[in-house]
């Protein structure tokens, strides 16, 4: 279990980016940080592993507070996913991924078994263990980065706008893939994104940020559809001017599903 | 081609003598450049605005170094440090500076060039500050030093010439004693094998550089990073 209490993030050069942060991820749920740009998902997510130190306020993993902690062990017990994948272009695709487990002072073969084990886990081909980062498109260097989040097998996941940077149909891919490891390994996890479509896809729990990390709601996908808090997340999850509004019209005896502009999304069973 | 023949054994010297003293110089003011060149770079990452100053001045004194012209240095230097005229000791240190000089702005450069997500990447999956300097910074700052490195490498190889006018021998010497004696052939033989010098210091560090950093030849077939 994570847990922000009241955090508050002010950066030397004065930018205040979050203030009175609260919120409480549970053991094994996924809660998605959407926001648009600058609205201190990042910030928020990178106080967790104190890569950020906040100004105020106190974050508890498992009720331990993590300024009590050594900063290094604890980025080494948290699994870290960016943008872009990030991964180290002068090692190849495997040793990036055991690099974790040899910080953690698992030995050599050890850690490389591991990792061609991570990578099978994520769908990464075998041919391309050996490879340079530079030699992966953005998909394939995208679970890499994933791999290595989860190969020493951390109980917390934190994720910023880890598709961000790839095509819309690799997104979609790389999303279910997403879905079905968390299914499977069940890692609290913290999600960023910009895209409110892939926050109702892969949060249990959703956090819509405004400009200043204030929150403008918390809620399930459903909770939020269903009872937006205010015009800004109205606006934010595309409900105005009738967007996202399904209606039914009959049609030679089927009863089909079309959206805000008329056309056919499905059949209702 | 006969007179070199003939000579064997003073070129073969000569060469030797060229070839440690300008080793000398080349390693001695890369490793005096790296710390140097390092600190300006963290300084000017710091949020003091002093410390950012310093890192300012330190870069600018490398410049100013390399300013000054080689011979009156040459020339200078052996009295300003009190060592005897003719040592190789005042042509070491000459040369030392430049090299140092020069490397020192592209230390700095290089490492700035190393790309700020891949060290939040290597900070977040739990490197320590000593290991990620060491095994991320300082490999990925690799080939933009190494560059500078072989600019470093043939300047040094040439300017050492010029040590053989205060007396010091080394290949220049063929040039000085061939001028005075105006022996074409000595002052060809003396070019020649001072570029075949550079070359072979030039292929020594590409050389090592493959061996080192394999990764920077790589293809870039998916682009980006
Ligand atoms: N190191 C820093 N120093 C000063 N200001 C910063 C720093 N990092 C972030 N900020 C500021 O804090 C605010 C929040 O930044 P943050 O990176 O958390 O936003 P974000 O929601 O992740 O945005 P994006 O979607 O663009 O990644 C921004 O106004 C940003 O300019
Ligand atoms: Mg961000």
């Amino acid at each position: 279990m994570i847990e922000f209490r009241s955090v508050g993030k002010q950066f030397d050069d004065g930018t205040r980016a979050v203030s009175d942060f609260n919120l409480v991820v549970p053991s094994h749920a996924t809660v998605v940080l959407v926001g648009s740009s600058g609205s201190g998902k990042t910030t928020l997510l990178r106080s967790i592993n104190r890569m950020v130190e906040p100004t105020e306020g106190q974050i508890l993993i498992d009720d331990v507070d993590v300024a009590t902690q050594n900063p290094v062990e604890l980025r080494r017990s948290i699994g870290y996913v960016m943008q872009h994948a990030g991964l180290l272009p002068h090692r190849k695709v495997i040793d990036n991924v055991a690099t974790v487990l040899r910080l953690c002072g698992i030995p050599k073969k050890r850690a490389l078994d591991r990792s061609a084990e991570v990578l099978g886990t994520v769908g990464l081909d075998s041919s391309l263990y050996t490879k340079y980062p530079s030699q992966l498109s953005g998909g394939q260097r995208q679970r890499v980065g994933v791999a290595r989040g989860l190969a020493n097998d951390p109980n917390i996941l934190l994720m910023d706008e880890p598709f961000g940077a790839v095509d819309p149909i690799v997104r979609a891919e790389l999303q279910t893939e997403m879905l079905r490891l968390q299914r499977e390994l069940e890692k609290t996890t913290v999600f960023v994104t910009h895209d409110i479509e892939e926050a109702f896809a892969l949060g249990d729990q959703v956090v819509i940020l405004k400009k200043g990390g204030e929150v403008a709601q918390i809620g399930t996908p459903q909770e939020i559809l269903a009872d937006p808090a205010d015009d800004f997340v109205r606006s934010f999850v595309g409900l105005e001017r009738g967007q996202r509004t399904l209606r039914i019209e009959e049609k030679d005896g089927q009863r089909i599903v079309v959206d805000e502009y008329g056309r056919p999304a499905g059949v209702l069973q | 081609m006969n007179w070199a023949l003939a000579n064997r054994d003073l070129l073969v010297e000569l060469t030797w003598q060229h070839v440690w003293v300008s080793a000398v110089c080349i390693l001695l003011g890369f490793a005096l450049a790296l710390p140097v060149g390092w600190f300006a770079y963290a300084a000017n990452r710091s949020p003091r605005r002093p410390m950012r100053q310093l890192s300012g001045g330190v870069l600018s004194i490398g410049s100013i170094l390399y300013t000054i012209p080689s011979l009156p240095l040459l020339v200078i230097l052996p009295s300003l440090l009190g060592l005897p005229w003719l040592s190789v000791l005042s042509i070491v240190i000459a040369l030392t500076v430049y090299a140092f000089a020069i490397m020192v702005r592209s230390v700095a450069d290089a490492l700035r060039s190393v790309p700020p997500m891949v060290l939040d990447s290597a900070t977040a999956c739990g490197y320590s500050r000593t290991q990620r300097a060491l095994t991320v910074t300082l490999p990925l700052a690799g080939p933009v030093m190494l560059a500078s490195l072989r600019v470093v490498s043939v300047s040094t190889v040439s300017l050492l010439s010029i040590g053989a006018l205060t007396g010091v021998r080394n290949l220049g010497s063929l040039f000085t004693n061939g001028y005075n004696r105006d022996f074409t052939t000595e002052i060809a033989t003396g070019i020649v094998l001072t570029v075949i010098v550079a070359l072979v210091f030039d292929a020594i560090i590409v050389a090592s550089g493959r061996l080192l950093m394999p990764w920077s030849r790589v293809v870039r077939a998916g682009g980006g990073e």
